[in-house]
């Protein structure tokens, strides 16, 4: 290719009127070596588009990625309410003793109360007969 | 639509898809966080795919589009991020040697163009698609994909020309 018509494609080039076919020509040009020197800046460019074109996707495409998360969301939710169920069930188990064994206390309270005042009036009662037994003894010792 | 159909619609441009989200979104693994969420969304919509014409056209489409949300929603989300980002490759030494290999610069220069011509200059001098699909493409009119390509590839030229009378390269 004469580098006049190289200079030519170039201005082209740059006004971007050039066909894919021309622009190919210059890519060969530019990335073949023997680059006129006033033109060396273009050999970069044309080099760089031609070592971008060559990256590549390497990962493998996954096409169901979501699928998975969703399953493992449903699991939870099913752990989560077996864990729930079990957990009402023994609570309610532990709520019931807890309830007994406050009912428990409360009825010994009422027991040991009541029983402290059957004492107490009996201990009355008590004092009440021993005085009945020392006005006895005086009438005793007063008639003898 | 099959698996093995959809790979065989997709294989041959996912590189592409690849190469373009990598050139709006800078870094490698967004680029390829892109590239699986595109190809999904179009796995997604497989049964709309087998009756379009051109699928790739469509697909290069959703990824400029899929690229500028990400773009839009991390300088909303993390400003400072970018900034500082662009603070580095002002001033750190290893931007500056790697600015001076001269085929590296390139793509250093594209990087600071608008992201309008980004996407024009990596459709056109890269993935060498014609005219009438860039327009399709970047929904715009022939004229305007003309301008702005032109205009990026002068402001690299002028670039690269400064760089290499200075002796920089």
């Amino acid at each position: 290719m004469e580098l006049a018509n190289i200079e030519e494609l170039v201005e082209k080039y740059l006004d971007a009127t050039t066909t894919l076919q021309e622009e190919a020509t210059l890519k060969n040009y530019f990335t073949g070596g023997n680059v006129a020197i006033h033109l060396q800046e273009y050999t970069y460019l044309f080099n760089y588009f031609a070592i971008a074109k060559e990256e590549q996707f390497k990962k493998t495409i996954k096409l169901a990625p979501k699928k998975t998360k969703k399953r493992n969301l449903t699991w939870f939710s099913a752990a989560a309410s077996v864990a729930l169920l079990v957990s009402i069930f023994f609570g309610k188990q532990q709520y019931d003793k807890h309830e007994q064994r406050k009912e428990a206390q409360r009825i010994y309270v009422q027991v040991s109360k009541g029983l402290a005042l059957l004492s107490s009036n009996l201990k009355k009662g008590e004092q009440a007969v021993a005085v009945l037994y020392t006005y006895e003894n005086t009438i005793n010792k007063i008639l003898k | 639509m099959k698996q093995s159909d959809f790979l065989k619609v997709v294989l041959p441009f996912k590189d592409k898809v690849f190469r373009l989200a990598k050139r709006l979104l800078v870094s490698n693994e967004e680029a390829e966080d892109a590239t699986q969420e595109l190809l999904f969304k179009l796995w997604k919509s497989k049964e709309k795919i087998a009756s379009y014409k051109n699928v790739e056209a469509f697909a290069m489409t959703m990824t400029k589009n899929y690229c500028y949300d990400r773009l839009k929603s991390k300088q909303a989300s993390n400003l400072t991020l970018v900034h500082s980002n662009y603070k580095e490759n002002e001033t750190s030494l290893d931007k500056k040697l790697e600015y001076q290999d001269s085929v590296n610069q390139v793509h250093v220069l594209i990087e600071k163009l608008p992201e309008q011509q980004k996407i024009i200059i990596q459709l056109r001098d890269i993935e060498e698609y014609d005219f009438e699909e860039i327009c399709k493409m970047v929904d715009m009119k022939p004229t305007a994909v003309r301008v702005a390509l032109s205009r990026a590839r002068k402001k690299i030229r002028e670039q690269l020309t400064k760089n290499h009378n200075y002796g920089v390269s």
